[in-house]
């Protein structure tokens, strides 16, 4: 099989890309290597051959949260864009908080037992995924309007503030 | 001649498998032809397209034309392209070097992968995909970064301004456009290319889809940056967008994208609205060639026909109307298919 | 699998289209830099200021707003390839779901985050 080899390969662009958007020292840098390590992790969902998650992760993350990011950074600069990423004080309080996060992912990830389905994927995935999304889960998915409705009006409010 | 080319590809299959080679790598080996021979229909074409662009926008307007560079003026784009090949690649002192290298590269990406679901005929799928329609929206929704990386990395006014105008429009526009296919979905009940096509067996979706046919229409030009939906490139006030400080081959490639994008767009125009690769006499390949040329055509007229729109009105339209409309849309077909499910059950 | 692997042919070769054409060119093409051509074109004049300054509020207003029908479109291409063998029920689940969004739009409109000036 080829997967093993692609997926290492993929991971290592993915963690290399993640690096880059934290160490470079340009804010705008960063946000363009976030796109490649969106645009891998998106590989990887295809090689769980998860097609319609890797398709919203490229539309959502590469397409829509790059741009915003971008046009975040744009309105709130001031000074010398080339050095706008720069490690600052909290740079011991930030990596403690990280080591411990990855701490719980990495117990998390050796504890569980994870179950392997060799069955092939269904071609009507996508429908089954309408069909669970609409059925079992629709109080949640309702919810999920819900929070994208306040997300929307509560940054209004605050850009509104800026703009005044 | 129906089949020509998919006994082609066959023979092809079977000639590699016949080497003894493994099945992935025949595979591999077939998708690269594959996409060989959809570049060098996409190159051809576009050499063509920009010749009869100008020779459409010369007869609109009671000009000739390009008509001295061979029989009517027909190698002039090609020596264009060889001339262009030959230009210097000037890449300005200010400029943010490799940000700015890397989106002439970066602009084909989406335009070349976006073919990778495009039915050229009968079973002439590059990859047909299980979420084939939803993978061309995620494809095209990249296509804004690149343009952004230009205008960024140019690190000059007109650029940087033409490049957020860009992302601002292309973004604003994929929603109506990504909200019209829809229609489409629901009707064919399906996101894979080659079932789409079923579904038109009998009546093609732009007559049952004619809101989201027209609304495709609009939002998909104004994907395209043209004509009238041109202002991140206008030249009259922003010299060239984000392409002011490019030149050269660099130059060409962005140039090369918008035609290949355009060739996409109007691909799966024809596929989802216009039955795709189907009709009688012909052979299907050459239907589906016929009506991207139709679609083409069209996205020409337009550019003659419509001044263009300011930024202001350009949003207002999108925001205030195409994008309530297109919701509309949904809901009406929504309910439409509800009143054919109910008038199915009566037993009359 | 396969398909994912044409797939990935497609994005390496894609990715190397515009090298190969770029390489060819740097065969051919001169090179004969000067300051003048290598600075900076704004109407032939010397550049004035910084280029990469504050921009505009609108056009992350804009992306805001496309971001939360972005993630809209999202749930809605599942139920549309589904919605011929639903009933009603799920119709009208939609509905809400697109209703509460449309609320979100209409105010982001009432308050002015629409507006270009």
């Amino acid at each position: 099989m080829v997967s093993p080899l692609v997926f290492w390969i993929v991971a290592g662009i993915t963690i290399i890309a993640a690096l880059a958007v934290v160490n470079l020292t340009n804010l705008i840098h960063s946000a363009l290597w976030l796109i490649v390590a969106f645009v891998g992790v998106a590989i990887t969902y295809l090689i769980l051959e998860a097609e319609f998650l890797a398709a919203v992760q490229i539309i959502v993350y590469a397409g829509a949260i790059a741009i915003l990011i971008v046009f975040g950074v744009m309105l709130t600069r001031r000074g010398d864009i080339r050095e706008s990423n720069l490690f600052n004080n909290y740079r011991l309080a930030g990596g403690l908080i990280s080591l411990g996060l990855m701490a719980t992912i990495v117990t998390m990830v050796v504890k569980t037992q994870w179950a392997i389905d060799v069955a092939a994927v269904p071609a009507n995935s996508v429908g089954l995924l309408a069909q669970n999304l609409l059925g079992q889960f629709v109080i949640p998915f309702e919810i999920a309007a819900m929070l994208l409705l306040v997300a929307l009006v509560g940054a209004i409010i605050i850009a509104k503030e800026v703009r005044d | 001649m129906e089949n020509l080319f998919v006994n082609i590809s066959g023979a092809l299959r079977g000639w590699f498998t016949g080497m003894g080679l493994p099945p992935m790598a025949v595979e591999a080996i077939m998708a690269l032809v594959f996409l060989v021979a959809i570049l060098a229909f996409v190159l051809l074409n576009v050499v063509y397209l920009v010749y009869l662009e100008r020779k459409l926008s010369a007869y609109m307007q009671q000009r000739l034309g390009p008509n001295r560079v061979g029989p009517r003026g027909l190698f002039q784009t090609l020596l264009d392209v060889l001339k262009l090949f030959g230009k210097e690649d000037i890449i300005p002192n200010a400029a943010d070097r490799w940000v700015f290298r890397l989106a002439a590269i970066l602009v084909m990406v989406p335009a070349i992968m976006a073919f990778a679901v495009v039915p050229f005929g009968q079973g002439m799928i590059a990859v047909d995909l299980n979420i084939g329609i939803f993978y061309f929206v995620a494809v095209s929704s990249t296509a804004t970064i690149a343009f952004l990386m230009a205008g960024w990395g140019s690190n000059n006014k007109w650029a940087l301004l033409g490049g957020m105008r860009t992302v601002a429009q292309m973004v604003s526009y994929e929603l109506p456009m990504v909200l019209s296919l829809l229609g489409v979905v629901m009707l064919a009940g399906s996101l894979r290319i080659s079932d789409i096509m079923a579904a038109q067996k009998t009546v093609w979706f732009v007559v049952l889809q004619p809101v989201a046919f027209l609304i495709y229409l609009v939002a998909s030009t104004a994907e395209l940056n043209r004509q009238p939906f041109d202002l991140p490139e206008g030249e009259q006030e922003l010299t060239a967008g984000p392409f002011t400080e490019y030149s050269g081959m660099r130059y060409a490639l962005f140039f090369l994208a918008e035609y290949t994008n355009m060739i996409a767009v109007s691909a799966i125009a024809a596929t989802l609205f216009l039955g795709g690769p189907q009709g009688p006499w012909l052979p299907s390949w050459l239907w589906f060639v016929i009506k991207v040329y139709v679609m083409i055509g069209i996205y020409m007229w337009f550019r003659w026909t419509f001044p263009r729109i300011r930024m202001d009105h350009l949003l207002a339209f999108n925001w205030k109307f195409l994008v309530p409309l297109s919701l509309a849309n949904v809901l009406v077909t929504g309910i439409g298919l509800e009143i054919y499910k109910w008038f199915q059950t009566i037993r009359w | 699998m396969e398909q994912y692997l044409a797939l990935g042919i497609f994005l390496v070769v894609a990715l190397v289209f515009g090298v190969v054409v770029l390489v060819v060119a740097g065969l051919v093409r001169p090179k004969k830099p000067s300051p003048e051509k290598l600075s900076t074109y704004e109407c032939g004049l010397e550049t004035q200021g910084p280029t990469w300054v504050q921009f505009k509020i609108s056009y992350f207003m804009y992306a805001l707003v496309f971001l939360i029908f972005d993630v809209e479109t999202i749930f809605l291409y599942p139920w549309a390839v589904q919605f011929q063998k639903f009933g009603i029920f799920a119709f009208v689940e939609m509905i809400i779901f697109i209703g509460i969004l449309v609320v979100g739009l209409w105010y982001a409109w009432k308050e002015g985050a629409l507006e270009w000036l």
